[in-house]
């Protein structure tokens, strides 16, 4: 099985794939170690914490049980926003996606200057929490539905644009090649060479981040951006804790019941 | 056939889901040592009945049998015992690219150990036979490399280094020159042709080029519409043969 003699080549091949995986082992050891700090900053390496906790979560699981649905009639209509906010939220960043990442796409951008600027408005859009947008939003536009759409579909913006963005610049290039050499214009090579390439993958991003939105929408109503999320927090300060867990699972129910629909589309696109 | 049978197809046929019948009931013995060429053109059942050798598709009918363990179906014990013995190169490398051309080599070597000891760096032993394989088709010094780095005829000799890495009795190659060009392609069947010679390993290897088949094979097993429709040494691959092997194929699509 084994071999007697290996020749010198061998044995300096697995000396220096030894050094290798010496140093990959360093890095990850170094990884590890960043990880059990941050875990240990965090508190989630103390004990006690939890030890502490314990009486508290036995007494707030107890009062969530059982759930109270007495007044499950007045969250209908919520639960209806909130899947509005989603829908119309995913179809105003779509909306707004497109164009910004055509200008985001090194393959499709006019020149440098629109590519860094659509690259910096898709990050800062990012970085502002959807929450805080619909704090922002109903100081601008009043309480209900609207401000939670615009929170939910501007910061959706960051992310759908990026990934749009990514689609079109792993695009196959000899498509746009051969519209080219057909003498198409930059627009019509837009339409007809590389939107028809990555569609499902936009569509495929539009469907997660929808699935997303929802869930998303269910707690901007704790700032009043309308939806379900009002009656959660309300029932939170009231201490109602059997209507916070009934809550928990209309929510539940209807963010299952989106996934399906999500998956549902998505097998048709393949 | 003065040696003895290494592998029996005893009735063997398949049936896909969809109705599709890939492989007619064939029985087919293969001595050991023998270099045998299936021969057909694409769609002919080779791709089916390589697979069925080592279980990657269970035949709808038939058995297999396989020198010192009998059939390969018996359980799921025989026939991973079996796979152990039977190294397989595909048409498409099948490699994981971001890993090195050594580390592709070694997955050779997994299935001589338990799962845990897998998750360590295997002994220096297994390193140095896949080194050996590696050696012995011309790539030991991109044993570092990563294997997405090399070009199709050297991942294809990574791939023929992973199935010499189970030091195997047995080799099953699916089409294992067909996407390469054409001056490649030979030279890797070449070496797969050496050192099977070299082991004394049985190699049953599916082509659709008559040339290389009159060139390396013992024998010729000529399929056409997923049944034989020839079998003899590559001396006897006359234009008759052909007619039968490719005209049968192209007569019967004509036909559908």
């Amino acid at each position: 099985m084994s071999i007697a003699t290996p020749p010198a080549a061998y044995e300096a091949i697995l000396a220096r794939e030894g050094t290798l995986r010496f140093r990959r082992s360093a890095v990850m050891l170094m990884i590890v170690v960043l990880i059990v700090i941050a875990m240990a900053l965090t508190g989630l390496l103390d004990p006690k914490r939890f030890s502490e906790a314990w009486p508290a979560i036995k007494q707030l699981s107890s009062e969530m049980f059982p759930p109270d649905f007495r007044r499950f009639h007045a969250w209908i209509r919520p639960l209806a926003d909130t899947l509005a906010m989603s829908v119309a939220g995913t179809a105003l960043a779509v909306t707004i996606s497109l164009p910004l990442a055509l200008f985001a796409a090194r393959n499709t951008t006019p020149n440098q200057i629109v590519y860094r600027a659509s690259r910096a408005s898709l990050n800062l859009l990012r970085s502002i929490p959807e929450l805080i947008m619909g704090i922002i939003f109903v100081a601008m536009v009043g309480f209900g539905a609207l401000p939670g759409v615009l929170a939910v579909g501007l910061h959706s913006v960051g992310m759908v644009g990026k990934f749009f963005a990514e689609s079109i610049e792993h695009v196959d290039p000899k498509p746009i090649e051969a519209a080219r050499a057909t003498g198409a214009s930059p627009l019509q090579v837009v339409f007809h060479a590389i939107l028809p390439q990555v569609l499902p993958q936009l569509a495929d991003t539009t469907i997660y981040r929808w699935e997303y939105n929802f869930r998303a929408s269910t707690v901007l109503g704790a700032v009043g951006a309308g939806g379900i999320g009002f009656e959660l927090i309300a029932a939170l300060r009231v201490l109602e804790y059997a209507q916070v867990s009934a809550i928990l699972i209309c929510i539940l129910i209807c963010v299952t019941m989106v996934d399906g629909i999500g998956a549902v589309l998505r097998n048709h696109l393949k | 056939m003065e040696n003895p049978t290494m592998l029996q197809l005893r009735d063997v046929a398949m049936t896909y889901p969809s109705g599709m019948r890939a492989v007619l009931p064939t029985t087919i013995f293969v001595p050991k040592g023998q270099f045998l060429v299936l021969l057909g053109p694409s769609g002919a059942g080779k791709s089916t009945l390589l697979r069925c050798m080592n279980g990657l598709v269970s035949p709808t009918q038939g058995d297999i049998i396989v020198d010192g363990l009998g059939s390969i179906f018996r359980d799921s014990r025989t026939l991973r015992e079996h796979r152990k013995r039977t190294g397989m190169i595909f048409q498409q490398h099948h490699l994981i690219g971001r890993l090195t051309a050594l580390q592709n080599v070694l997955l050779g070597r997994i299935s001589a150990h338990e799962f845990p000891r897998t998750l360590f760096p295997l002994p220096r032993a297994d390193r140095l036979l896949a080194l050996q394989a590696l050696d012995r088709v011309g790539l030991i010094d991109r044993a570092l490399d990563r294997a997405d780095q090399l070009s199709g005829g050297q991942q294809q000799r990574i791939g023929i280094a992973r199935a010499m890495a189970q030091r195997p009795q047995i080799v099953l190659a699916d089409e294992p020159i067909a996407s390469l060009d054409p001056a490649t392609g030979e030279k890797v069947l070449a070496d797969l042709h050496r050192i099977c010679r070299e082991d004394g390993i049985t190699a049953i290897v599916s082509l659709h080029q008559v040339e290389l088949a009159r060139r390396f094979a013992d024998r010729v097993i000529g399929l056409a519409g997923g049944r034989v429709v020839f079998e003899g040494p590559a001396l006897h691959l006359g234009q008759t043969a052909l007619d039968q092997i490719y005209l049968t194929a192209s007569s019967r699509m004509a036909a559908a």
